[in-house]
């Protein structure tokens, strides 16, 4: 069994949670933005979905894989932009749009992609890395972790700004008001309309760039349903993590490497049938439930419609 | 009263005395008498909602360093002039004037730059955040909150007005209290010179409601003027200096400062409930009532009861009521009472211990068992556990039913006998509702109660607990609800009332126990006596 853990399996093991995961990370950092702020953002599946596709789309077309993940971002805010209006302004039902704007972003795109690329299946060359001089030198971890696209380090940023927002800001004082309570925040002269919009499109952003980071990065190819259901683990992430974000990090690498485990035991040589491998994931979404289900904490706000004076 | 006379006369000298942190309020008159203008004046203020008029050209104007009382039952309007004072609601008509000039306070935000602060029944503060991040929250978005800088601010306001609060504390962690003390220091630091204090007894203990009483005087003495809206007589009368009474939406009259200290307490009393509820109502306030000799057999026995519990464990609790007697259960809130009538009423696992009822042991029966022998609880939670607010009257009067015979037959409902149920109910117990078929959850607190004693004290009721029957109700439904006990007990039921109103339990009882920490402490029969043995024993055990 020690044979198991070679260097070429751990590398690729730390490889593959970083990639699988780092989507991951992404989709539970924004929504964990959404739910703190109150909103329940359900459509993160499509935003990152509909990120993916106009990721690729906008990298094909202009060759720019940051243009891409510009377009991917600006992706993910085109659906979450419905979700402002419709749940923020108009006080429908969170879960009823998300659900929507989720299916609507997979109908759509798989009908783009049939009609763009469903003959030519192109593919993006592999994206360039930025190897950090002395780290990436390091044994096992430092190919793993530190000779990645920059992308992957701006992301890694991007869990220490959200960190220092929440905790050192009026925006991040705004945002958990408006979802612990949100009278108290319009009581304090903040739009607590406009707080939610402000958190459901950075969701929207961060979401879509975790998607086009699957098309661009992770396959180099649009697929059609691709995200596969990785924002509804960043939901789960989102939920775990009371609002943390490192704690999403960590929540996301480890689903990442269940997600890349199929990889990795094959180059290990293991022949485990991948059907059960790829129930991993699931399986350890299964078990965090069940153990640590009971301690997620949610703000009492989330997924209500706030009106000003009524109780 | 005299204690408010003083406390008034000292306004006089309250010139020009203002807090001098936070943004300076603009100098206007501090003293009461002889000041050229109140701060703040409505005028013929009218509010309309769907199908109502919440205020019919109401007019109120509001001094410097006094405490005015907004009085007047449920559905008076009181909270309508609160929400357009604070700027939750606009004045359909009317208009509102701040040192004589007229304004319109569109939002919450706009009432604080006019100096008028507010704090709510229902606190506006956000639980998961600290007391200085309370106070931040409003600044520009990519700014530092500065934490100490509030908390050096928050220090000195607190010792100006003689409150202490921890500023780091997570305001979830104080007491309802303290953090009402947060949000009056939070008005003052955002320089409000006029603080509205909604409802703020309503959630208290009574020591906090003293204490909060205590601070309003301190904070009228800085020339601040505090609006203070309740439905107790007492505190109207205890805190207050200038009374308004609202009576459907309207204007009954205002009892100035002069006329309150002319009339006194016992005429104060008087006078108020005739403007509050016409003048038939006074007549019957002072209504005594005979009660009957009970028997000495009990009919309902507790022994040694236990009841594991988080926040308030019970231990050893022994309570004997006879048929027609009255046990009146005092303490401090969340001492134990919860978890004591949730026992007895089988919502609770007992640790250990007997009850007994009729010499019948009931511990190990469920609810529905002990409520068919005899045993009625009326929760003091009345639409979280006593009702379901969207159903109807008529389904929420047999919930404790639901199944049973005549009401439903092999599964199916009887609509025809629940509705002649429903309607003797209500007839009965005078529950006023639009009909039967009208969801509970529209109807006032008072109604809800109504329904839900007629509920529990119908049928075969043997034996009552009632836990703080009259909380939140105004002061007509109050009367009512003592007027059932009464006659609960005068028809031969052992009643036991669980009450934080130390007046509620000494009118009503026969005997009295006082709980403090999970266990009954003392029984005290209910003699002249009985006031400051109960007061010795609730503060004796309160650390």
């Amino acid at each position: 069994m020690t044979a198991l853990f070679t260097d070429a399996f751990l590398t690729s093991l730390v490889l593959g949670a970083l990639t699988a995961g780092l989507p991951l990370m992404l989709a539970g950092l924004g929504e964990q933005i959404s739910e703190k702020a109150g909103v329940l953002n359900i459509g993160i599946e499509g935003m990152m979905l509909f990120g993916a596709y106009l990721g690729f789309l906008v990298a094909y077309d202009t060759g720019s894989i940051w243009l891409g993940f510009l377009g991917g971002g600006i992706g993910g805010m085109l659906v979450a932009a419905p979700m402002a209006l419709f749940c923020i302004r108009l006080g429908l039902s969170q879960i009823v749009i998300g659900i929507a704007l989720t299916l609507g972003a997979e109908g759509l795109t798989a009908l783009l992609h049939h009609f763009q690329f469903a003959q030519s299946y192109p593919r993006l060359p592999a994206v360039a890395t930025l190897a950090i001089p002395g780290l990436s030198s390091l044994p096992v971890l430092g190919p793993a972790l530190f000779d990645r696209p920059p992308i992957v380090y701006l992301a890694m940023l991007a869990v220490a700004v959200t960190a220092y927002v929440f905790r050192y800001t009026q925006a991040g004082l705004a945002l958990q008001a408006a979802g612990d309570k949100p009278a108290a925040l319009d009581a304090a002269g903040v739009d607590v309309g406009r707080v939610r919009t402000l958190a459901v499109l950075t969701t929207g952003f961060l979401a879509g760039i975790g998607g086009a980071f699957m098309s661009q990065v992770g396959a180099g190819i649009f697929v059609p349903f691709m995200t596969n259901g990785a924002g509804f683990i960043g939901i789960v992430l989102a939920m775990q993590a009371r609002g943390r974000p490192l704690f999403v990090l960590a929540g996301a690498l480890l689903f990442g490497a269940c997600l890349s485990a199929t990889t990795a035991l094959q180059v290990a040589g293991v022949s485990i049938p991948t059907d059960v491998i790829q129930m991993l994931p699931f399986a350890a979404v299964l078990a965090v439930l069940v153990l640590f289900g009971r301690r997620a904490s949610l703000p009492p706000a989330l997924g209500t419609h706030y009106v000003r004076g009524a109780r | 009263m005299t204690q408010t006379l003083n406390a008034h006369a000292a306004t006089a000298n309250a010139n020009g005395k203002a807090l001098s942190h936070g943004p300076a309020p603009s100098p206007g008159p501090a003293s009461s008498h002889g000041a050229a203008r109140p701060i703040v004046t409505l005028d013929h203020v009218t509010k309309r909602f769907p199908g109502v008029v919440a205020n019919d050209r109401v007019s109120f104007d509001l001094w410097p360093g006094e405490v005015h009382v907004l009085l007047g039952e449920n559905g008076a309007g009181k909270s309508t002039l609160v929400g357009m004072l604070s700027g939750l609601q606009l004045p359909d008509e009317g208009g509102v004037l701040i040192d004589g000039h007229e304004v319109r306070i569109s939002s919450p935000a706009r009432a604080l730059e006019l100096g008028i602060g507010t704090v709510f029944q229902h606190s506006m503060l956000v639980p998961s955040l600290s007391v200085v991040d309370n106070m931040a929250l409003g600044g520009r978005w990519w700014s530092r909150p500065d934490r100490e800088g509030l908390a050096r601010r928050m220090a000195a306001v607190c010792a100006d007005i003689g409150v202490t609060i921890d500023p780091h504390a997570k305001v979830g962690a104080l007491s309802l209290g303290e953090q009402q003390q947060v949000e009056i220091v939070r008005a003052l630091m955002r320089g409000s010179r006029v603080l509205i204090l909604d409802e703020a007894t309503a959630m208290l203990t009574p020591k906090g409601a003293e204490d909060l009483g205590a601070l309003m005087g301190r904070l009228v003495k800085l020339g601040i003027a505090v609006v203070f809206i309740t439905h107790k007589l007492n505190e109207a009368l205890a805190f207050g200096h200038r009374i308004t009474v609202l009576r459907l939406g309207r204007r009954v009259d205002e009892i100035s400062p002069e006329r309150l200290a002319a009339l006194g307490p016992a005429a104060a009393t008087a006078e108020i409930i005739r403007l509050m509820f016409g003048a038939d109502a006074a007549a019957q306030a002072t209504a005594s009532h005979p009660r009957r000799a009970p028997s000495t057999q009990p009919l309902l026995q507790i022994e040694g009861l236990a009841v594991d519990d988080d926040s308030v464990p019970l231990a050893g609790i022994d309570l004997e009521v006879s048929p027609g007697e009255i046990v009146g259960i005092a303490g401090i809130d969340g001492n134990g009472q919860k978890q004591f009538a949730e026992a007895v009423a089988g919502q609770r696992r007992l640790a250990a211990g007997r009850i007994r009822l009729g010499g019948q042991p009931i511990e190990r029966l469920d609810v529905g068992g002990r409520r068919r022998l005899g045993l009625r609880y009326v929760t003091d939670d009345r639409l979280g556990e006593g009702t379901v607010g969207t159903f109807p009257i008529s389904l929420n009067l047999l919930l404790k039913q639901v199944g049973e015979a005549p009401f439903w037959r092999h599964g199916i409902d009887q609509p025809e006998t629940i509705a002649t149920h429903a309607r003797r109910m209500v007839s009965e117990f005078d529950v006023r509702t639009p009909g039967i078929e009208t969801a509970i959850g529209k109807l006032s607190g008072g109604n809800i109660q109504k329904a839900l004693l007629a509920r529990e004290l119908s049928g075969k009721a043997r034996a009552v607990i009632f836990a703080k029957p009259t909380y939140g109700l105004d002061v007509q439904n109050i009367r009512a609800t003592r007027q059932r006990i009464r006659e609960a007990a005068d028809a031969g039921l052992a009643v036991i009332l669980i009450s934080t109103d130390l007046e509620e339990v000494l009118e009503l009882s026969d005997r009295i126990a006082v709980m403090s920490r999970g266990q009954v402490v003392g029984m005290v029969g209910n003699d002249a006596a009985a006031r400051s043995r109960v007061g010795e024993l609730m503060s004796g055990a309160t650390p």
